[in-house]
């Protein structure tokens, strides 16, 4: 096992770069997920201001 | 393809479409990762550092791949005038720029054991360098107009003025000298690595296109999220003004 992360000697340059690549995928999956639901909730507590812009037609899209 | 650009056909579908996209980011992510790091061999030349390589050549195709979509649709966006094409575009260049910044780290993660440096400014280097700063001056074009629709003009410009990097970065290797290796996957006479090592390659770049696909709906959805609070809001202001201006006029009369 200690074998596995040694890296062949390696392991200061290998599990830095799966590292990084991880973490900046993460945060950016995280700070996308954040800005949809900001944008949401925003959306709804507007939509909830003025119910009689939505014109029926249109549906729940629009 | 008009059918899809309506936003709300295309929140239904990119509904549909996003927890497939997620699940199969997470299981070809624990594939690759898997493949990558424990059962795929060492190389004979240069060890384990060779599992640098499963991030560091898909991430840097992603580089690519993404500013190709994002140039063609920052041209559909200037020609038909399609809010959702400028969307995608401006949705889309965050996520590159994360790939395209990746690919120059672990790069640089393996330059340093393999060729002694971290870093050299040679062709194919330098070229990837100029991606990562097209990206982040288009994602900083977006911020600085006021007015989105003539953000959306400049950016899509920039983007496709850039895009002439994109054949630079891919032949580099064969036009100008270079420590960095030559093309050994996507070359006319097919791959010229060994399977062991091309099959988690392949399954890390699938990941990676998969993890892009994902981000970028979320992205867009929003993108359209904030479009339409924009709209809204301009709405609101222009009614109470209406208002605020029809009680002024009473009042004068």
């Amino acid at each position: 096992m200690s074998e596995f992360f040694d890296m062949g000697g390696y392991a200061a340059f290998v599990w830095p770069a799966y590292g990084i690549v991880l973490l900046v995928l993460g945060v950016l999956a995280l700070r996308s997920v954040q800005h949809l639901r900001r944008a949401e909730r925003e959306l709804a507590a507007l939509q909830a201001l003025n119910p009689r812009r939505r014109r029926s037609r249109q549906g729940k899209g629009g | 393809m008009h059918r899809f650009a309506n936003p709300t056909r295309f929140l239904r579908i990119a509904n549909a479409v996003l927890p497939w996209c997620v699940s199969l980011t997470a299981v070809l992510f624990v594939l690759g990762l898997g493949w990558g790091l424990f059962f795929s061999p060492p190389d004979y030349q240069q060890g384990e550092t060779v599992r640098i390589m499963y991030v560091h050549v898909p991430a840097a195709w992603m580089g690519l791949f993404i500013y190709g979509v994002m140039a063609v649709a920052s041209a559909v966006g200037l020609i038909w005038r399609h809010p959702l094409a400028e969307l995608t575009a401006k949705a889309a260049a965050p996520i590159g720029a994360a790939f395209t910044f990746l690919s120059l780290v672990t790069g640089s993660l393996w330059g340093k054991p393999m060729w002694g440096t971290w870093w050299v400014w040679d062709a194919r280097l330098t070229s990837m360098l100029i991606l990562l700063f097209l990206y982040i001056g288009y994602i900083f074009l977006w911020d600085a107009f006021d007015d989105p629709q003539r953000a959306a003009k400049a950016a899509a410009i920039l983007a496709l003025v850039g895009s002439v990097n994109l054949p630079i970065i891919k032949f580099s290797v064969d036009w100008w000298n270079t420590l960095h290796q030559p093309a050994s996957v996507v070359t006319m006479q097919g791959p010229k690595i060994d399977s062991a090592i091309l099959w988690p390659l392949i399954v890390m770049a699938l990941a990676f296109k998969a993890f892009f696909v994902s981000v970028l709906l979320v992205r867009i959805k929003a993108e359209l999220a904030e479009r339409k609070l924009r709209i809204m809001r301009l709405n609101q202001v222009a009614r109470e003004n209406s208002r605020l201006g029809a009680a002024q006029a009473g009042a004068e009369s």
